[in-house]
């Protein structure tokens, strides 16, 4: 205890994590500035009369939306082709993702059993970890233009498109799902002898099917809404027609393929969420 | 009763007799001044097993007993080719498991069946699936994935199961078993394993009296049954000293003795535990912590 005629000193009045936070929000609008002038954010353009002239038209074409039969059929059909690319683009993407998967999981390592992953089983893996990398660090779009020119216009460029991207993106995200759950098992499994394959089917695969499964329904989803994005670049779909319509200022077409779009968005969100609930 | 019951009458069932043949009968294990450290070990830190030579021949059965960090556990992870001695050697059936290629050492590992504490199943298998596991390193791929679709030896797994009195779990999942059950689950798969070195680490830890009991005797029939070697590490020092015909002291590492079961005497057992008294008295048995079936992690949801 301090002599009986000292007081302990008194605390500063002022909140000594002002300074702080002030500080970093200056930096941070010190930082958003030149953001803003690089991106010519002038929303006030918006507001100019000739801007909204156009832009009123544009929108009120949109009233009423088109409905007419044959129009109606052909929007079915591009729609039922959005979801035909998603789903073919999927099926590739696993292709791709499952054996890349299990060829870069450590936790089927058999030479990791006693303590360090071996040499070469481990550049292995990181050369694979690092072909996902690329692969899903090249967005879909670009992939879409670049075999737009190889196969020409239409639906096989957008599937390939989703394929490599997609597959990339399972696939680095799969080992990571094999590898945050227990391995206890796994490494059990192996450790008594069986084979990496065994160890996956018997060990690490009940473990976490539901989380596999219920990732990819989900990238399901976002590979369909991917995928009308991918049509305005030729690739096919509903979001080529659009492409088109907008292009010839056609409002009430673009309206209605609007609506149909959001509809499709909000029936894979629902088909995702019951197959997500199912499963969990 | 046409289902052939392959542990009352040997191996009648044609693919039990072909792994029964496939794999030599017991285990000859030498030890030669073997020390062994943890992987995640501070390099300073003493090893956990420190040089001790033995021999164990086949069929043997061996209890090792000693206080909480004695380096029971890494003595069977060495037997097992889990781990890799710091120094001295190792041979299995005259053959140092270290010196194999990859492919040999995961082939020798088939013959070798380590049992965790903690028994290894996924919570969402179902115990036929779990207890066949222990078959797969004599199973090609397309027979254990078949195996899956259907599963291949109903009969083997339910007689093992029967062994420890669990046969009536044969269809349950895993996560709705207790910890004693599912600690009996990990034991029944030893019996449908290749193996002719059974490791196993404290098998009793999380069973009442009456069922170590039962399963520590089943353990050991089946083993004499196919004459595989036994190791086992135990906590009930009444039950190593009664049931094993020799027993293995260990202490800080160090080998404290290592005699016929006969001749652990009282005053042996007191100086092996020493200070830790409590673990001698053999208080009632600590209960595994069973994790209950942890709610699962939210999806990983990133959309890039």
């Amino acid at each position: 205890m301090a002599a009986a005629g000292t007081l302990p000193p008194r605390p500063d009045r002022r909140d000594p994590a002002w300074v702080g936070r002030v500080a970093w929000t200056l930096f941070g609008l010190v930082l958003l500035a030149p953001a803003l002038v690089a991106t010519e954010f002038r929303p006030w353009v918006l507001l100019e009369p000739d801007n909204l002239k156009v832009t009123r038209r544009f929108v009120a074409d949109f009233f009423p939306p088109k409905l007419e039969l044959s129009f109606l059929a052909m929007v079915a059909r591009e729609t039922w082709r959005t979801v035909a690319i998603a789903t073919a683009g999927m099926a590739l993407a696993l292709v791709i993702a499952v054996p890349l998967t299990l060829l870069s999981t450590s936790a089927l390592s058999v030479s990791a059993l006693p303590g360090r992953m071996g040499a070469l089983p481990f550049a292995i893996r990181l050369a694979i970890r690092w072909l996902l990398i690329v692969l899903r660090s090249i967005p879909e779009l670009i992939w879409a233009l670049v075999f737009v020119r190889v196969v020409g216009l239409g639906p096989t460029a957008g599937v390939l498109a989703i394929a490599l991207t997609y597959g990339g993106m399972l696939g680095k995200v799969y080992a990571e799902i094999l590898e945050s759950g227990e391995t206890l098992v796994t490494g059990s499994l192996l450790r008594n002898g069986a084979g990496r394959l065994q160890a996956f089917f018997y060990g690490l695969l009940p473990q976490s099917s539901a989380e596999l499964t219920s990732y990819t329904v989900y990238r399901w989803e976002c590979a369909i809404r991917s995928s009308a994005v991918l049509g305005f670049v030729g690739a096919g779909g509903l979001g080529q027609q659009m492409d088109t319509s907008m292009k010839m200022f056609a409002g009430s077409e673009v309206a209605t393929m609007l609506a149909v779009f959001v509809l499709l968005v909000w029936l894979a969100d629902l088909a995702s969420g019951w197959l997500r609930r199912a499963l969990a | 009763m046409t289902q052939a019951r392959p542990f009352a009458g040997g191996a009648t069932h044609p693919e039990a007799a072909r792994a029964a043949a496939a794999a030599p009968v017991g285990a000859e294990l030498e030890l030669q001044g073997l020390a062994a450290r943890h992987p995640a070990a501070a390099a300073d830190a003493p090893p956990a097993l420190q040089p001790l030579s033995l021999t164990i021949r086949p069929g043997e059965q061996v209890a090792v007993i000693g206080p909480s960090g004695a380096g029971k556990t890494t003595l069977l992870h060495v037997l097992a080719c889990a781990l890799r001695p710091s120094a001295g050697g190792l041979r299995i059936d005259g053959a140092d498991p270290w010196s194999l290629p990859v492919a040999r050492l995961q082939r020798l590992r088939g013959r070798l069946f380590l049992a965790p504490q903690t028994p290894p199943l996924p919570p969402r298998q179902r115990v036929i699936t779990a207890v066949l596991a222990g078959r797969l390193p004599a199973q090609t791929l397309a027979a254990s994935l078949r195996s899956l679709f259907y599963p291949s030896g109903i009969g083997h797994a339910e007689a093992a199961l029967e062994r420890f009195d669990l046969a009536p779990k044969l269809w349950d999942r895993v996560d709705r078993l207790s910890g004693g059950e599912r600690q009996r689950v990990g034991l029944a798969r030893a019996l449908l394993s290749p193996a002719s070195l059974w490791l196993v680490d404290e098998p009793l830890s999380a069973l009442d009296p009456t069922r170590a009991a039962l399963a520590i005797d089943t353990l050991t029939a089946a083993a004499r049954e196919r004459g595989a070697t036994l190791v086992a590490t135990l906590h009930q020092v009444d039950v190593a000293v009664a049931r094993f015909e020799r027993v293995i002291g260990l202490r800080d590492g160090h080998l404290a003795f290592d005699l016929p079961a006969t001749e652990v005497t009282r005053e042996r057992l007191a100086r092996l535990y020493v200070q830790h008294e409590h673990e001698l008295a053999g208080g009632p048995p600590t209960p595994l912590a069973v994790s209950p079936a942890a709610p699962a992690p939210p999806p990983v949801m990133h959309c890039r």
